[in-house]
């Protein structure tokens, strides 16, 4: 494959294999919280093999436990922390469905884990992406979700988020809708309604909104997960995080977010992002799961453009990047997969490219003003819109647009200019008024 | 006053319609000009200004128990539901805004009472703001193809024209006159937009009296005429903005469309834009979807696919676009008609004016292109959008669509218009306000017997005070999307055109971007403004500092050197480190950070402070001397705040556990 021949003609400043590690991200929390704790029983792949080596769990959570959960969870995903909220210190983790069956099976140490994230006399909520139905139907193959019983202390919201090839064939009709040639506004607006796309990212949306304002607003804990938690669990926790954590919305952040919620959490990939919209609907595991989550991101840009620190074209070239790159990035489908394929060593990470100054120029928001708050985006029809910039990029000029965006950048460009000019000045007449001790003879 | 039954009711709820679960208290007021809302709590008093005028319809539902609910809808699409507690009050309030919202009489209407404390002088100057005259010298016109006529004086040959219309030179006035009496309601051929670099113009008029058979040697005349004043072309096109089938289903009626066989050297062509029913509908059913409680994606996407609006924009724009490639890419003269010549006529001729000549892409341009092909030409503004009590099918929101037009071409060029989305925001609002006269009535005739002019204010002059409000910050007169004609793109479309949120839910404030890109560059652009100022100021003082320093240089050549330094570094800084930069060196730019203040609220002041400013129902409110009585609701600050802007605050998030 050509990452592993790709041969850089740049410097490698950072290497981006390093720039997000585990224990990194943990110091970070460490230093708000030392409620958590960083758990290495993943360090072989053993417990959980879409796991990577290091976790981070509940202090009060032992190996042991964890191995125990582990065999309760589907694949082995036993609930981790996905994100912590610093404002009220509640938090949201993620898991797989747990493995009940038909007969109720249960596992004690599973609800203490979960417990432990809990508040004195508080309550949590649990978001299953799945509908009750599906939830349901899964018992019969061993899975399932959380009985009030075994959970009192938690509020179980079941909100149905489509997956699999039901995503993939949305995504073939909405292409093809795109690229129907007749002059028919009717006919354009049966497509894409037809296509269900937009459907899919309000769905979404409304979920990661959910999930966020029960753990702002509500002042609760979260746990999410659907079937196997690679998928519609993963977008969820991610875009939750878009909106209530600042940090996310910078570069540097949104990369450890993709680090973090996609590829160390297990995405695969591999799986997902063969072929793209030009796939026979037989390959059973495509799906554009990681489009849609980039889609829904783009949807709360549009809503908030000056609350980014990335532009859409950062988010355009993760999606290319995703699909087909000469980094090995988002090559394999787990950590596990990608330490056996020694990709850190034999390929180049995607982040050493962006990451240097004159890559990274290209894709910053020239609108960014750090936005410390919560930002709600409206899941309302009216507020969400195709995202022209991937899927009808190929069939319209964008010049008269782009000309737009170059025009922005020349007017803040100026006004930097003049803002330094002015500055350099002031100081300048600063001095030589002080140092003179005479300002005003003239 | 006499209509006004219940001046004052209390107690009364206005719902919130994006989460129907919140309801504020407060008191409605009906008066001779408003209804007004004043919420009941007490450090805000935030206040619903609602003029008569906009009041398109108002419904009264079954009694529940917590009271009697009244649906108001406005033609700007506000939708204002109270609960009032009573059946009888709410009955009062029903009968009496019936009547408020449909005067009978001109004098009844908001302009003959408003009053922007403006003396006499500065009246007439807002009404001289925008001249036809000097707009047809602006084309080149008269000249030595084109004239200007004054068989229509006294308004004799055609009511509905204006007195002065342009005709070309060859065309008598007998020709005018025999052309006018083959042409439905006597509205013969006359100028609407002549291009001076190849001579090719847009002329329009109504249907010709054809029939099955019919002739009219004058009307051939009049069309060969028009012709022949341009002499670089052998034929001209008739567009017949009709669907063919109603076209010819008119021939029966004596009325119908030119035959080829008997005009020489025309080239005939339908565009087929449905009539204004067939508008009026379609915007109704798409209104219904907007106003669907949290509709689902297909829901929405399928009625507004149903409603057939965006085709209907969509039909406008091609027949635009077709008349403009015909005057720019192949230098041929138009003749455009419908039935009348007043709507759908009107909207093609402005389209194409639009697209060929980026003067009616400026603000002032933009006043004009409304004065010259919708004002001045007898488009019905009385008849349809309503003014007084009339006829409902004569309602149909023809130049609403126009006004889309020019939105959708502005999402697709965005540096090619002067003006912004809220330019035509307040237009549309103003087409309905009635609040100033430019729009009253059906015609120059019955305008100039009213004494509009003398009578009432003019809105260009109002929206020319407060442009810098409207200005598109990426316009810049050098920028080659503001120069020669606009070439939309044609082939496949549809996807271009897209649904108008910021017009058809502008209430619903939580449903659009909560931070503007535009507020936030004009902001940017004012800062830079400022800094030019500044360094300007700057770089004097520096000047006269370093004068007196050359007394004592050599005391100071250590100096010099350490403030290059400094200058170095303080430059890197200002780059890396903007945001803080902002606020604490110039002058502090409450829209440009909304970081500060409070976690809900700030996430919207980009937008909110800003529309604010300048939104047409904050004049409204600053009217304080309109001879309005029951002013005791006014809340001490005026004008300050204007309530219907804040209806988004709150985010959507009752919106998602309730599903």
């Amino acid at each position: 494959m050509y990452p592993f021949f790709y041969r850089p003609m740049f410097e490698v400043v950072e290497d981006g294999w390093h720039s997000f590690l585990p224990e990194r991200e943990f110091e970070l929390l460490s230093s708000v919280t030392n409620e958590w704790r960083l758990s290495y029983v993943n360090k072989e792949f053993s417990v959980c093999p879409s796991y990577p080596p290091a976790v981070t769990v509940p202090k009060s959570i032992d190996d042991e436990a964890l191995r125990r959960v582990s065999t309760f969870r589907h694949g082995g995903r036993f609930p981790v922390l996905s994100y912590y909220h610093k404002k009220n210190g509640m938090v949201m983790m993620r898991s797989s469905q747990p493995l009940t069956g038909t007969n109720g099976r249960r596992c004690k140490e599973d609800s203490a884990l979960i417990n432990a994230t809990l508040r004195a006399g508080k309550r949590g909520y649990i978001i299953d992406t799945r509908s009750l139905n599906v939830a349901q139907q899964a018992r019969a193959k061993g899975g399932g979700f959380e009985q009030e019983v075994q959970y009192p202390q938690w509020r179980r919201i079941h909100k149905s988020v489509e997956r699999y090839n039901i995503l993939q064939e949305s995504l073939i009709k909405l292409v093809e809708a795109c690229h129907d040639q007749s002059h028919n506004m009717d006919r354009w607006l049966s497509k894409l309604e037809a296509s269900n796309w937009l459907t899919h990212i309000k769905e979404i949306l409304t979920t990661s909104c959910l999930a966020a304002q029960c753990i702002d607003r509500e002042g609760a804990s979260v746990l999410v997960h659907g079937t196997e938690g690679t998928d519609s669990t993963l977008q969820v926790t991610s875009l939750a995080q878009i909106i209530l954590d600042p940090r996310c919305r910078t570069v540097r952040g949104f990369e450890a977010l993709v680090e973090r919620e996609w590829l160390q959490a297990g995405h695969p990939f591999q799986q997902r992002c063969a072929q793209s919209a030009y796939s026979n609907s037989k390959q059973k595991w495509e799906s554009p799961v990681f489009l849609l989550f980039l889609d829904c991101v783009w949807q709360i840009l549009r809503q908030f453009p000056c609350s980014f620190e990335f532009s859409e074209h950062f988010l355009i070239m993760l999606f290319e990047h995703a699909y087909a790159s000469q980094f090995g990035t988002f090559l394999g489908n787990n950590e596990s997969e990608r330490c056996k394929l020694k990709l850190p060593q034999k390929t180049m990470s995607l982040w050493s490219w962006v990451n240097q100054p004159q890559e990274l120029s290209k894709f910053k928001n020239p609108l960014y003003e750090a936005n410390s708050l919560v930002i709600w985006p409206s899941v309302a029809p009216q507020s969400l819109q195709l995202w022209e910039g991937v899927f009808l990029r190929w069939n319209r000029s964008s010049k008269f647009l782009d000309e737009a965006y170059e025009e922005m950048n020349n007017i803040i460009d100026y006004n930097k200019e003049l803002q330094a000019k002015v500055n350099a000045l002031r100081r300048q007449l600063a001095e030589l008024e002080t140092d003179d001790g005479m300002p005003e003879s003239s | 006053m006499e209509h006004i039954r219940m001046p004052k009711v209390e107690n009364v709820r206005l719902i919130d319609r994006i989460s129907s679960r919140k309801a504020v208290l407060g008191t409605l007021y009906l008066t001779a000009t408003h209804v007004i809302f004043v919420e009941n709590v007490s450090e805000t008093r935030k206040e619903t200004w609602v003029l008569h005028s906009q009041i398109s319809s108002i419904e009264k539902q079954a009694t529940t128990a917590t009271g009697c609910p009244l649906l108001i809808r406005c033609k700007n699409f506000q939708i204002i539901q109270l609960i009032i507690p009573q059946e009888r009050d709410c009955h009062d309030v029903y009968i009496s805004l019936i009547r408020l919202a449909r005067p009978v009489k001109y004098e009844e209407l908001y302009c003959f009472s408003f009053n922007p404390k403006l003396d006499k002088e500065e009246r007439e100057q807002g009404w001289k703001l925008v001249g036809l005259k000097e707009e047809y010298n602006r084309m080149g016109v008269p000249n030595n193809y084109w004239q200007i006529s004054d068989v229509n004086r006294d308004y004799q040959v055609c009511d509905s024209y204006p007195a002065e219309v342009y005709v070309p030179k060859s065309a008598t006035a007998h020709v005018i006159v025999g052309s006018s009496k083959f042409r439905s309601r006597r509205r013969f051929p006359a100028l609407s937009y002549y291009c001076k670099d190849n001579n090719a113009s847009i002329c329009r008029s109504s249907q010709p009296l054809s029939g099955f058979s019919a002739r009219c040697l004058e009307d051939e005349q009049m069309l060969q005429a028009i012709r022949k004043a341009n002499p670089g072309s052998n034929f001209i096109y008739v567009v017949d903005t009709r669907p063919k089938l109603n076209a010819m289903a008119n021939r029966a009626a004596g009325k119908g469309y030119e035959n080829e066989d008997n005009y020489s050297n025309i080239k005939f062509q339908f565009i087929g834009i449905e009539n204004i029913h067939v508008m009026r509908s379609s915007l109704q059913k798409m209104l219904e979807v907007c106003e669907l409680r949290s509709p689902s994606m297909s829901d929405f996407l399928w009625g507004l696919e149903n409603s057939g609006w965006l085709k209907h924009i969509k039909a406008i724009m091609d027949a635009g676009i077709f008349i403009a490639k015909a005057v720019a890419e192949e230098g041929v003269s138009v003749l455009v008609h419908c039935s009348d010549g007043w709507d759908r006529t009107a909207q093609v001729c402005s389209v194409a004016s639009l697209l060929l000549d980026p003067f009616y892409r400026t603000m002032k341009g933009f006043m004009v292109l409304i004065e010259k092909d919708w004002v001045s030409f007898g488009h019905k503004f009385n008849h349809r959008y309503g003014n007084l009590d009339g006829d409902p099918k004569e309602i149909s929101p023809v130049i609403d669509q126009f006004i889309e037009c020019v939105w959708q071409l502005m999402e697709q060029f965005p540096c090619a218009f002067e003006f912004n989305e809220r330019f035509l925001i307040h237009i549309q609002h103003h087409i309905y306000s009635c609040q100033f006269g430019n729009f009253l009535c059906n015609s120059q005739k019955e305008r100039r017997e009213l004494k509009i002019q003398e009578r009432t204010y003019s809105l260009w002059a109002h929206l020319w005070k407060n442009r810098a409000d409207y200005m598109n910050p990426l316009y810049r007169e050098d920028h080659s999307q503001t120069q020669g004609t606009l070439r939309p793109q044609t082939a496949p479309c549809n996807f271009l055109y897209k649904f108008w949120n910021g017009m058809y839910n502008r209430f619903e404030k939580g449903m659009h971007p909560r931070q503007s890109v535009t507020d936030y560059l004009m902001a940017v652009k004012e800062e830079t403004q400022q800094l030019e100022e500044e360094l300007e100021v700057l770089e004097e003082r520096l000047a006269e500092l370093k004068k007196v320093q050359l007394n004592n240089r050599k005391q100071n050549s250590k100096q010099q050197d350490r403030n290059k330094h400094i200058e170095l570094s303080t430059s890197n800084n200002s780059i890396a480190n903007t945001p803080q930069d902002y606020s604490s060196n110039v002058k502090s730019f409450p829209s440009r950070s909304p970081s500060q203040g409070d976690e809900e609220d700030s996430a919207l002041i980009l937008t909110q402070d800003n529309l604010k400013s300048s939104d047409p129902d904050l004049s409204a409110t600053s009217d304080q001397e309109s001879g309005v009585e029951d002013l005791s609701c006014r809340s001490p600050s005026g004008g300050g705040c204007l309530p219907s802007e804040d209806s988004g605050k709150d985010s959507d998030e009752a919106v998602f556990l309730t599903v």
